[in-house]
């Protein structure tokens, strides 16, 4: 089957079989591969783009049902304003550890902030729980968002380094 | 606190690292002399600075200086997140007399001559021996590569060394004004002698050791371009996807694969004794052609193996088994003794990215591109698996999508070889997350029966440990074993406590897994496992003293600076004594735990907030860690290994145990091996102690000490000691909501139950 897919503002024509998920479709077909493979069964988040700004686990969504939409990936997020604006933020909290996960946290991170400017902690956890990060970057996660939405910085505990008894 | 102006050994440190060589001795194996990792020119060095594009400056095996100016240093290990390319060029650039923005970082090639580590003698990325391994040697290559540039710079303007300044890579000799860049004088300082020993920088001029730097990784990480194992792609490339037997130690018996050649997109389905794989164009259909392929296995001798046995047979072995004296100081005393059995399950790794390999073998030379924390393991293995001498193997490491330990196996790439030389194209083999939990290298199960005499004030005078576990090491590298059959590792962290304690006892029981069921390296190791015993054990002697836990410990911490430092460190910052663990519900169950231990040459101390839900759910609210790591590094990326490790090691306790049913791991993905996520992480404070110690090791320390701070909060909370992990809910559950569980009944109407 031929499928012409929008990617990041380009056409894509591809012929697969239909019921590949887009995400071996952007990876294996296109060469894209900043979207990763995790789990296969949307457990895991690693591979989340957009589509028509939406986040989604690509690892389970068939290249036919994609249709007309835009769909967005790590690879272009930075041209939408809130993506930026997630990537320095990632960046000033220096979240990432191995950074398999990051892509499709990033893009998680990204849709949220772009329908909620300024998202409590619990819009958080609801929008940040599908996406498993095993280094468990989490607490940094969790400060970039917010650094992204206050721009304000997010001060991580450890820097000023403490003398033994506790004493500054 | 003042600062010594070096590192020489001094009695004191000396004894430190005579601690370190029992708690590591499998570490430090006997082994061939080799060079290992040296800021001195080898006699390999030539070799690889040609094959890394003939900079005009290379020194040793660590700076390449290029005459274009590019300053590119070579990474001994292997980056899996912990950051360690950031740390080792903090440590080249400190001496080198550059800075971060200048430097490009890339991965060594496999040699054990050049890059191995003098704590493991290999090329091996592993038991958190990182810096402690290279903190004095990777300096020690900036200063010679700086010593000679200098120099050649000194020479061509005929003036003392001494007089020149370096800053950013410039060389300036401020009396006349002139300068020179790094390049311009690399050709004439690559002519020149090695200068032998040189002076290392007093810590108090550091400019980026102890400092937050950020990582050099994040920038391609956070857009998504790093390359990891997974994304490689060479010309020509097909990819595959495995099966291998699900019973461990089983064998293929049959395929038939008519319906999978049918399938868009499949190539072909190849066999080895053990395993099939389906190659196509995407992975997809690969998949897809491993679901309709109708596979016979010959199951072998563990076709009805359960965990149930393997408990069975363990418990057996701990009661009954021949053991083997780890250490043992004075004699029991009389007086009381308590006594508890410890328990603990089979792990598996779960690194965010699946094992993968692409592998291309053509007649005289195998090309390998694959994340591996063993470079040269694997390049011997695929030496004897093809064949082919070691020097047509050519290895091209990439960034891991988490190690953890897992890709301190070389299984993954060992299949992948095996597959690839039965085909002319280089084959991509993925693994599926099922395949990548089902066939885990496993951390191994323990159990364990440990005991204290304690005086009239409820202290203990003596401690002992009766651990009964299968190898790893035996199997991994049986020649680091001890003369006598010891496991070092199986009693690391209890052979020798922070605490003061006359006199004590700690044996091990070796209970060999059936074959084909293999134990492997899991992050924490040894300590991991001892630390929970421990530390879960000298709690239940806190509490039946009727002592604070806090107040309990630092009695039994004697000339132990560093440790009661810690102790102390959390308290203050967790508010321990002062205020009330955090509650969020006034049905919940509200409870503190602390947990102290000395992992990788670290003193580290844990505080866990816990509520636990009248359905005996664990919230987890807040985590504070004090960490004295001797001299830190870079800051940022200790805090950031002390977070995600200690949040690994509670995703761990709370839900996770691989079990085995007619000899296959019954587990397979995150919705039956979960982890923990966003919603239930905690706030983790970190406290780093400012130090002047030589460094200790950092990556694994996090998740080492979590599970005892965790399971001592569980009991503050709720006055259940979980002695096995991971968490079991049902023992955690008020009665009527075991009755609601039980029966499916409201409580309101318990009768209803009868």
């Amino acid at each position: 089957m031929s499928f012409t897919l929008k990617v990041n503002g380009h056409p894509h024509t591809v012929d697969i079989a239909g019921d590949t998920p887009l995400l071996w479709v952007l990876r294996d077909v296109i060469g894209m591969t900043g979207t990763k493979f995790g789990c296969g069964i949307a457990q895991c988040g690693a591979c989340t783009v957009h589509l028509d700004g939406d986040p989604v686990r690509s690892c389970v969504l068939p290249v036919s049902a994609v249709g007309g939409r835009q769909v967005t990936t790590i690879e272009a997020i930075d041209q939408t304003p809130t993506g930026k604006r997630i990537q320095d933020a990632w960046l000033a909290v220096d979240v990432v550890q191995c950074g398999y996960c990051q892509s499709g946290q990033i893009m998680s991170a990204s849709a949220l902030l772009a329908r909620n400017p300024a998202p409590t902690d619990d819009d958080i956890d609801a929008a940040m729980s599908g996406n498993i990060c095993r280094c468990a970057t989490y607490v940094r996660i969790r400060a970039a968002i917010k650094q992204a939405a206050s721009g304000k910085i997010e001060v991580s505990q450890a820097i000023p380094v403490s003398a033994p008894g506790g004493r500054k | 606190m003042s600062r010594p102006s070096s590192f020489s050994p001094n009695r004191r440190r000396l004894l430190k690292a005579a601690g370190l060589s029992v708690a590591f001795s499998w570490l430090g194996a006997p082994r061939q002399a080799m060079a290992l990792v040296s800021p001195h020119r080898q006699a390999a060095d030539a070799a690889a600075a040609v094959a890394d594009g003939a900079p005009a400056f290379a020194p040793n095996a660590f700076i390449r200086i290029d005459a274009d100016g590019a300053i590119r240093l070579v990474m001994p290990m292997v980056e899996m997140g912990q950051a360690i390319y950031t740390g080792s060029c903090m440590l080249l650039a400190e001496e080198l007399d550059v800075d971060l923005d200048q430097i490009q970082v890339e991965h060594a090639p496999p040699s054990d001559e050049l890059y191995g580590m003098k704590l493991l003698k290999a090329q091996i990325t592993g038991g958190s021996t990182s810096t402690r391994s290279t903190f004095t040697e990777l300096r020690q290559a900036g200063a010679v590569a700086r010593t000679l540039l200098v120099a050649a710079a000194a020479a061509r303007w005929k003036v003392l060394p001494s007089s020149c300044v370096v800053e950013r890579g410039v060389i300036h000799h401020p009396p006349s004004g002139r300068s020179l860049r790094y390049a311009q004088v690399a050709q004439a300082a690559a002519r020149l002698p090695d200068p032998g020993e040189i002076k290392l920088k007093d810590p108090a001029q550091f400019r980026l050791i102890g400092k937050p730097m950020a990582r050099l990784d994040s920038a391609d990480k956070v857009r998504g371009v790093t390359r990891f194992g997974i994304d490689v792609a060479v010309p020509g490339m097909r990819i595959a996807t495995v099966k291998a037997c699900p019973t461990f130690g089983g064998t293929l018996a049959g395929v038939d694969d008519r319906a999978t050649r049918a399938i868009a997109g499949v190539i072909e389905v190849l066999r080895i004794d053990n395993a099939v794989a389906v190659v196509a164009t995407n992975f997809w259909a690969a998949k897809r052609g491993m679901e309709a392929l109708d596979i016979q296995w010959q199951p072998g001798p563990n076709a009805r193996l359960t965990t149930g046995e393997l408990r069975e047979n363990l418990a057996r072995s701990q009661a009954n088994g021949q053991a083997i004296v780890g250490r043992e100081v004075g004699n029991r005393p009389a007086g009381e003794f308590i006594q508890a059995t410890y328990k603990l399950p089979m792990l598996a790794h779960a690194t965010m990215e699946p094992l993968n390999a692409t592998v291309h073998v053509r007649s005289d030379r195998c090309e390998i591109w694959a994340g591996t924390q063993v470079p040269t393991r694997v390049v011997a293995n695929a030496a004897r698996i093809t064949g082919l001498p070691v020097e047509r193997i050519v290895l091209h490491s990439q960034y891991l999508g988490g190690g953890f330990g897992r890709r301190l196996e070389s299984d993954y790439v060992d299949q992948a070889v095996s597959f690839a030389r039965l085909v002319p194209y280089p084959l991509k083999i993925v693994w599926t997350r099922e395949e990548d939990i089902r066939h885990d290298i496993v951390r191994p199960m323990y159990h364990d029966v440990i005991s204290a005499v304690v005086d009239q004030n409820g202290m203990p005078v003596w401690y002992g440990d009766r651990v009964c576990s299968g190898t790893v090491l035996g199997r991994w590298r049986p020649g680091g074993m001890r003369k006598n059959g010891m496991d070092g590792d199986a009693i690391e962290c209890v052979a020798e406590l922070p605490y003061a304690i006359a006199s004590m006892k700690v044996e091990w029981v070796r209970h060999d897994m059936p074959p084909g069921l293999l134990v492997g390296w899991w992050r924490g190791v040894g300590a991991l496992h001892n630390i929970f015993i421990v530390e879960s054990f000298f709690d239940e002697l806190a509490h039946r003293a009727r002592r604070d836990p806090v107040e309990w410990r630092l009695a039994l911490l004697k000339n132990n600076p560093r440790s009661t430092a810690v102790l102390k460190l959390a308290a203050a910052k967790m508010g321990w004594g002062s205020s009330q663990p955090v509650r969020t519900a006034s049905s919940n169950r509200a409870g503190r735990g602390v947990a102290l231990a000395e992992p990788f040459g670290t003193r580290v101390c844990a505080m866990v907030d816990v509520e636990v839900t009248p359905q005996g759910e664990v919230q987890l609210r807040r985590a504070v860690v004090a960490v004295d790591c001797g001299i830190a590094v870079n800051t940022g990326s200790i805090e950031a290994q002390i977070q995600g490790g200690l949040l690994f090691g509670l995703s761990a306790a709370l839900f996770n145990e691989i079990t085995l049913r007619d000899g296959a791991i019954e587990q397979g993905n995150f919705n039956d091996y979960r982890m923990l996520r966003m919603n239930e992480t905690p706030a983790v404070e970190v406290h780093i102690v400012n130090s002047t110690e030589a460094p200790g090791g950092i990556g694994e320390v996090g998740t080492a000490i979590a599970a005892p701070a965790l399971t001592n909060a569980i009991y503050a909370a709720t006055g259940v000691r979980l002695r096995e992990l991971p968490v079991r809910r049902a023992l955690l559950a008020r009665p009527q909501h075991t009755l609601l569980k039980t029966f499916g009944l409201a409580p309101s109407h318990p009768e209803a139950a009868a």
